[in-house]
């Protein structure tokens, strides 16, 4: 499934600055496994060692928190927006 | 990474008197420059600014304080500015209250009011952490600023933008009320209104944070942004007669403005500025919007995002980035997490209206309701010094107590038609007293 994936500014540095890029995956977790083969490294900043998302990292499948769906197993479509979002302070 | 960020850090303290070193990682404790950067580029963990303590126990002393500018910034030493220049719209330094009637309704001896309510210029605590977030934007060299709000913020922002000359654009949820509409749109900044909730709005602002290079509030000046709230400790220490209070009790959303209040704390005592002593923190959220308090009861130490529905808008943040470390202080202080219904919220408001003389908003209905549920269920001793914080005003949120407060009486502009009319209010006012009467 082809999927755009939104990078945040401290990730930026393994894709060339891109802010935006496109990728592949039937599911999160196969989606950040194409991350890592795209762009070296990627993945042991967004998963911790366990292999889940970071905490104060928020994924989003089409603006929903993956929380809210099936986690890492949230499955994908294409065509879908993915956003990779480090916690902000609120207000 | 990071060497580029770590490298020549030292050179930038104390070059203006500034006694701010470093960002540093609250996680695996990397260090970087002063920039604007909020999170680790290790672990993704928040970067607070790290200050020299030693030279702070050294050059600061209660005298110099109270020599200071009637504002936060008598508290200048403690902030992460490193210029000679601060925006002062004479933010801070309200009024702490020796509550008498609402103590004596709740059985409390010692109870203080933090009334924010009347912060300027924008009645309410985000003054003090934008005028920190806004200075500092400027010394960075930011000409745009921008924010994502549940309404407070973008007043304060959009103010304090107008007052520093600054390009400004807001975030807000499109369902915001009108009076927090209205108080951002008068001081002329760009408000975008995203039709979604709160979080919504975080990650789209996020977003355009990677896009565009302006220095949002809450997003890449966010470890400049929360050391503002820090100023809400030093000044009830003050206060107090540089005493620390037994009890604090405030309003939980992001968890930023309870954990900096902690940090205040900690970091007078730790400067010599006041006896050291344990101060419980208990915190206030709203049932439609409850994580933090939800993870306090189950025992958890994580917390898992909401959606939010509740009237108290301003705290309804579903995924509260700092929930994990207010979880933290309030269990290793003895103190408390609770929430309460919109109900007890609306009569929260009116508690402290009718007994103190405070118009607040939702959130400060929250925490005056939180405030009431801890000491009916015997968690707020009666004899401890409890300063509870009110950190909004009502005015701007009307519509959360409109159909609870009454109607003006509407008589004719004679005297007999006013007596007629007080006749009835007090028959009305005994009816509504009789059954608590009986």
């Amino acid at each position: 499934m082809a999927v755009k994936v939104l990078i945040p500014t401290p990730l930026q540095k393994f894709t060339n600055e891109q802010a935006t890029i496109d990728c592949s995956g039937t599911t999160i977790a196969e989606l950040i496994e194409s991350l890592e083969q795209a762009y070296p490294g990627i993945k042991s900043r967004i998963c911790d060692n366990e292999g889940n998302p970071r905490r104060f990292l928020n994924l989003y499948v089409n603006s929903e928190d993956i929380r809210f769906l099936e986690g890492i197993d949230t499955g994908l479509s294409n065509g879908d927006e993915v956003s990779i979002v480090p916690a902000v302070a609120g207000g | 990474m990071t060497l580029q960020s770590l490298v020549s850090f030292a050179s930038n303290t104390t070059s203006h008197g500034s006694t701010c070193k470093s960002l540093k990682c609250r996680e695996c404790g990397a260090e970087y420059e002063l920039k604007a950067l909020h999170v680790c580029e290790l672990c993704f963990g928040p970067l607070e600014v790290n200050y020299d303590y030693d030279q702070l126990r050294c050059t600061v002393t209660r005298d110099s304080i109270e020599a200071g500018p009637k504002s936060i910034w008598r508290y200048r030493p403690f902030l992460p500015v490193v210029g000679h220049e601060v925006i002062d719209l004479g933010t801070g330094m309200t009024p702490l209250v020796k509550s008498c009637r609402l103590a004596r309704r709740l059985g409390l001896k010692n109870l203080y009011i933090k009334n924010d309510a009347v912060n300027m210029p924008t009645l309410s605590f985000k003054d003090r952490v934008v005028s920190v977030a806004l200075t500092r934007a400027r010394e960075l060299g930011f000409s745009t600023v921008s924010c994502a709000s549940t309404g407070n913020l973008a007043n304060s922002t959009a103010a304090i933008a107008a007052h520093a000359g600054l390009d400004c654009c807001v975030f807000i949820p499109a369902d915001l009320e009108s009076g927090k509409v209205m108080g951002t749109l008068i001081y002329g900044p760009t408000v975008m209104a995203v039709e979604g909730n709160y979080d919504q709005v975080n990650r789209l602002c996020s977003e355009v944070a990677n896009t565009h290079g302006w220095g949002f509030v809450n997003i890449n000046l966010r470890p400049y942004y929360s050391e503002g709230s820090k100023t809400l400790g030093y000044e009830v220490i003050e206060q107090l007669g540089w005493q620390l209070p037994d009890h604090i009790v405030a309003p939980l959303a992001s968890g930023s403005l309870f954990t900096k209040i902690y940090k205040g704390f900690r970091e007078f005592t730790e400067a010599g500025l006041v006896e050291p002593k344990t101060v419980r923190f208990s915190g206030a959220q709203a049932d439609g919007c409850s994580p933090i308090a939800q993870a306090y009861r189950e025992g958890r130490d994580f917390v898992t995002p909401v959606k939010p529905n509740t009237i108290a808008k301003s705290i309804a943040i579903g995924n509260p980035a700092d929930g994990i470390y207010a979880l933290e202080i309030a269990r290793k202080t003895n103190g408390a997490i609770e929430s309460v219904t919109d109900l007890e919220i609306i009569d929260g408001i009116k508690l402290l209206a009718e007994t103190e003389g405070i118009f607040t908003e939702t959130a400060g209905g929250t925490t005056v309701a939180v405030l009431k549920k801890l000491i009916e269920s015997g968690r707020i001793d009666p004899d401890e010094t409890t300063v509870v914080y009110i950190t909004g005003n009502g005015l701007k949120t009307q519509e959360a107590v409109q159909g609870y407060v009454g109607e003006p009486l509407t008589i004719e502009p004679k005297l007999a038609s006013f007596e007629r009319a007080l006749e009835r209010a007090r028959t009305l006012e005994r009816l509504e007293w009789q059954p608590v009467m009986i």
